[in-house]
């Protein structure tokens, strides 16, 4: 707006030095047809000719002048006219798509590009957005019916969102039409967090909670004066409170990570800098379980974009696995490669344990929640059942690939594959 | 569809082909979904929904083999085109296929939901379905883009699928040796499995066609088949746990 106000003023100053100008003009032909009148002595007419001439004289700055004034209006709304759509695109956060009359994406937007990948100018949109009330919208839009039309679009896959969809068309047979999505996946991700944690809380708590209640009713009870007893109950119900907790932890932990909109992170992290971190932090653990660490990384920057805390995570749970079920190996290898195969060149994590080994028929579903290999001895390890659940969600966020190889008996190599862009 | 022909309506009914592909595909996606979706969740109204909108695919299926004919025989298309048209009619009638796929898992779902199953029971078949929804996915967003580099994932994902159709198998078979009540509601979800597997073997399909479609060449045939059932057997002595 206040450019605007400066362009106006500056139309209006320029506009009073044209008016000074014609008058001057106005005065030299004043003058010359006087000039011309003294000395040649001219017939009437001629002076009435030259007086009609003066007056288109005095006409032609005036037309100028109007001339002048469109051009200014022009450029008062030429900021906004001149406006590339591009730049506006660019300044719209949510992700927004340009078309032509055949449904041919013209241009979208870094948040578009972000938030479905694989699109490109040129590519057909009813292609790429085949839900059908996508091409419901597109059809109705494109017939020309409604100037503009809203659905409500979710993608299941690969993490859930939600979008309120608008198209319109653009201006006045610019043969252009406009899509932005609008994300509302928070609002349905609260939703079914609550849902979620309601249902599985209750489930996985009401374990623990149920071994309490028992043993409190035996302390007062039948073992009300048996100090042995006592102290041993007390122990396992210390126990389950600490599982209580971890569970309540690892829980509020994913549905953190389900809460976060789904954005690929924009900074830098070190792997080897965070593996190395990792390493330290669990190496009170490593040696509780006697377990020793060995690491193997290649030369050079391991520089892939994520978000540090989360991967740090990730590698942590990765780790901690492999100390506490891979105990019997006696020694856990993290090995940082670089994979240069198409069609996704990146960095591979690999962390291999020399203990039992998963069987195969259990490999495809461990990342599932609370999905356990060996019940027993997952709760034995302070276990939740939800570590690789949460690595698994952190990776697609990531745009990563976890893959788990194994045989009985030789031990299990978990390796992570993070795209290098 | 990347080439200009000198009869523009000629591209249009090239263009009109795929975008029919493209709404069937996206139909498709939908039914397998809320197939999976009322399975879960005891829902036989969305079922019965889902059983009838196949009618939709079986109209778009014949639409396309009628206007890919022709197409043919108006237009005697060559090199691409003539790929585009008939791999247009192949990966339809796959596309067709999928959708009969998830209509069976719906029409299994009164069965199924009849005394109420514990959650447990569906877990590993909705992560089943996921794995092959998002390789059909991953499958129609290549038509779309025809960057087929990026299709040789399509083929770590049915691998993966495999795996995991076999992980369910072991696991639905305990479940029916625990408790012989268990068999009737497990017998469908065994189906239900097997019908997804199966639409991950379509998306396979699809995919090849679309390498053919773009690159000319046959896809190089190296399919291990990693579905091991055929081969499982649990011991009947083992014990109900």
């Amino acid at each position: 707006m206040a450019e605007l106000g400066t362009e106006r003023k500056g139309t209006a100053r320029v506009l009073a030095g044209r008016l000074w100008n014609s008058r001057w003009l106005l005065a030299a032909g004043i003058v010359a047809v006087l000039a011309a009148y003294g000395f040649a002595g001219m017939s009437a007419w001629v002076v009435v000719l030259a007086v009609a001439l003066l007056f288109a004289a005095a006409m032609l700055p005036s037309a100028a002048a109007r001339q002048f004034t469109e051009s200014g209006a022009a450029t008062e709304a030429g900021g906004l006219q001149r406006l590339s759509g591009e730049y506006l695109a660019a300044a719209v956060a949510d992700p927004l798509i340009i078309f032509d009359r055949t449904a041919t994406i013209v241009h979208a937007n870094a948040a578009a590009f972000a938030a479905f990948g694989g699109i490109a100018p040129g590519m057909s949109l009813p292609l790429k957005f085949r839900a059908p009330e996508m091409q419901a919208l597109l059809d109705s839009v494109l017939s020309g019916n409604v100037a503009s039309d809203v659905v409500d679009y979710t993608e299941k896959l690969p993490v859930e969102r939600a979008y309120r969809v608008s198209a319109s068309s653009v201006g006045h047979a610019t043969d252009l039409y406009v899509l932005v999505f609008k994300d509302q996946s928070e609002a349905r991700r609260i939703d079914r967090m609550r849902a979620d944690f309601i249902a599985n809380a209750s489930h996985e708590l009401r374990t623990p909670l149920a071994s309490i209640s028992g043993f409190i009713e035996t302390l007062r009870g039948p073992a009300r004066n048996d100090p042995a007893a006592r102290e041993q109950f007390l122990q396992i119900m210390q126990n389950q409170t600490g599982r209580m907790a971890r569970l309540i932890d690892d829980l509020l932990s994913l549905s953190r990570l389900e809460m976060k909109p789904y954005l690929r992170p924009g900074t830098e992290v070190d792997l080897r800098q965070t593996v190395d971190s990792v390493i330290d932090s669990l190496g009170p653990l490593a040696r509780e379980n006697g377990v020793v660490v060995e690491r193997d990384f290649v030369e050079g920057p391991l520089d892939v974009p994520g978000d540090r805390d989360e991967l740090f995570q990730v590698f942590e749970n990765l780790l901690e696995n492999a100390c506490k079920y891979g105990q019997s190996g006696g020694r856990v290898t993290v090995s940082i490669a670089r994979s240069d195969a198409a069609p996704e060149p990146g960095i591979d994590v690999t962390i291999r344990d020399y203990g039992p080994g998963i069987p195969e028929e259990h490999i495809p579903r461990i990342t599932e929640r609370f999905y356990r290999v060996d019940v027993e001895n997952s709760r034995t390890q302070k276990g939740t059942g939800l570590g690789l659940s949460i690595v698994k969600h952190i990776l697609t966020r990531h745009n990563a690939r976890l893959s788990i190889k194994s045989e009985v008996g030789n031990g299990a190599a978990f390796s992570v594959h993070l795209p290098a862009r | 569809m990347q080439s200009v022909h000198i009869v523009s309506a000629y591209d249009e009914e090239l263009k009109y082909l795929s975008k029919r592909i493209a709404a069937m595909g996206g139909h498709a996606e939908r039914m397998v979904e809320q197939a999976i979706s009322a399975l879960v969740n005891a829902d036989p109204g969305l079922a019965e929904k889902v059983i009838r909108d196949d009618i939709v695919l079986d109209e778009g299926q014949r639409e396309i083999d009628d206007k890919a004919i022709v197409i043919i025989a108006k237009r005697q298309p060559m090199a691409t085109d003539l790929r585009e048209i008939v791999g247009a009619i192949r990966i339809s009638a796959d596309i067709e296929r999928v959708g009969d796929l998830g209509k069976n898992v719906a029409k299994r779902v009164v069965a199924v939901t009849d005394g109420r199953q514990p959650t447990s029971l569906f877990r590993g078949l909705e992560a089943l379905a996921d794995l092959a929804l998002t390789q059909l996915k991953e499958v129609l967003d290549v038509y779309a883009s025809r960057s087929v580099e990026k299709i040789g994932f399509v083929r770590d994902r049915d691998d993966q699928i495999d795996a995991m159709y076999t992980s369910l198998f072991r696991e639905l078979l305990t479940y029916m040796m625990e408790d012989p009540r268990n068999i009737t509601p497990c017998t469908h979800l065994l189906f239900c499995a097997k019908n997804i597997e199966r639409i991950g073997d379509h998306a396979t399909n699809i995919a090849e066609t679309i390498y053919y479609i773009v690159t000319g060449d046959q896809m190089p045939a190296e399919r291990p088949k990693g579905d091991k059932t055929d081969k499982i057997v649990l011991p009947a002595s083992q014990p109900a746990k």
